[in-house]
């Protein structure tokens, strides 16, 4: 048999590395409550898997984490910053450089290439075209997808694009990566190499990931899983 | 498989017979395999030795099976510690885990709390399988993949399970108004 205790799930992590810090979270959508006092931390470099029943509110956490949207009440600190405390254009700057997103579906530009695709945010950034498309080159090589760098992102397979996604959410370096249920519309087979990809090259770069999955092998992935009730944190189970 | 910590289970609402309590765990647990009468009485035997059941009646007639068994404090408690330890991920453990979900969700206990608990322990395995599968060869990925698979499964039984009853539990409240 083996012996478990029941502990608040940040409660034995040591405090002061944490590079993302989310404190008493509550955010409504009419009557629907989708987080009520969530709090958190995740270091910086750790991929944690983000688990849940559906209407959890597991995909709305992600969501404030990745300031998209803000929270009723609370606080989200990425590096110490309260994100509430930001400008617009201060928070749309920090997502642009700090943070990568890989969605289900969808992200892309169906009418662009892949390494434009995955060249826009350093164009954005204000990367000259050539340097651009020399990094966006190279990761679509490292993500094993430079085969299809010229086919427009509409007639790409779904597992060519999410691996064009993640490049593109990879490419500027961020030290945040967000992603919810990236392999959801994937096979078993090419969704694995989408998270072995991810996970390797989120490593590479010591990028820090937060995964919205409700999958307990694509979890496994994580170095480890929070659990989310009711908009609130399941109390972790242990080993001891 | 703990026939004794079954037996506890199937006591714990009221009182049974042995020849009952043999009818009980067929049918929930016994699969295609039945238990013998041999068995129970032998576990009876054993949990009433370490305080867990009681001897509540005797009924008149005779035969070892009119004895009326019931669960004692002691019993309760190991019941209850036994429930809620999650089972080692390993193939050989996968009927106790059933014993013990079946159990769990028809005595009232928190579906998701058994969920959560059976998940930190297989994502333990899992995790492990998951990082010999990127660093082997083919025969490993295959190997690995049949355990990830069945340990997932696992899981995805246990919160439907956990909605079923909920469900039914749901539909119960409706219809009594």
């Amino acid at each position: 048999m083996i012996a478990l205790q029941q502990v608040d799930p940040n409660g034995s992590r040591p405090a002061g590395d944490a590079l993302i810090t989310a404190t008493d979270l509550h955010k409504r959508f009419g009557a629907s409550v989708a987080l009520q006092g969530l709090s958190l931390e995740i270091r910086g470099g750790e991929v944690v898997a983000v688990l849940g029943p559906s209407g959890s509110g597991k995909s709305t956490l992600l969501l404030c984490l990745a300031g998209i949207i803000a929270p009723d009440t609370g606080e989200v600190a990425f590096r110490g910053r309260t994100l509430g405390g930001l400008s617009d254009t201060a928070l749309t700057r920090l997502r642009r450089d700090e943070f990568g997103f890989v969605f289900q579906f969808g992200q892309l530009v169906p009418e662009l290439t892949a390494i434009d695709n995955v060249g826009l945010p350093l164009r954005l950034a204000g990367l000259k075209g050539h340097d651009a498309e020399a990094r966006a080159r190279s990761w679509l090589e490292r993500l094993d997808v430079l085969d299809v760098a010229d086919k427009r992102a509409g007639d790409m397979s779904g597992g060519q694009a999410q691996r064009v996604a993640v490049a593109r959410a990879l490419v500027t370096g961020p030290r945040a990566l967000f992603a919810d249920e990236p392999t959801g519309s994937l096979d078993s087979l090419n969704g694995e190499m989408v998270m072995d990809l991810l996970v390797s090259a989120a490593r590479d770069n010591g990028t820090t990931v937060v995964l919205v999955t409700h999958e307990a092998r694509i979890a496994a992935y994580a170095d480890r899983e929070i659990v989310i009730r009711d908009g609130k944190l399941a109390p972790a189970a242990v080993l001891v | 498989m703990s026939l004794g910590h079954a037996l506890l289970g199937l006591l714990e609402d009221r009182p049974r017979h042995g020849y009952e309590l043999k009818r009980l765990y067929d049918d929930r647990f016994g699969g295609s395999q039945s238990v013998k009468f041999g068995q129970i009485y032998t576990t009876l035997a054993r949990l009433r030795r370490d305080e867990m059941i009681d001897i509540a009646a005797v009924e008149s007639g005779g035969g070892p099976d009119r004895k009326l068994y019931l669960i004692t404090p002691t019993g309760v408690a190991d019941l209850e510690r036994w429930l809620v330890e999650p089972e080692p991920p390993t193939r050989y453990a996968r009927k106790v885990l059933f014993t013990k979900v079946v159990l769990a969700l028809i005595s009232g206990r928190p579906a998701h709390e058994i969920l959560d608990a059976q998940r930190a322990v297989h994502l333990i395995q899992m995790r492990e399988l998951t990082e010999r599968k990127r660093s082997g060869d083919l025969t490993d990925a295959l190997a690995c993949d049949f355990e990830l698979f069945h340990l997932e499964a696992d899981l995805r039984w246990i919160e439907l399970a956990g909605d079923r009853v909920e469900r039914l539990r749901a539909d119960l409240m409706t219809s009594r108004g």
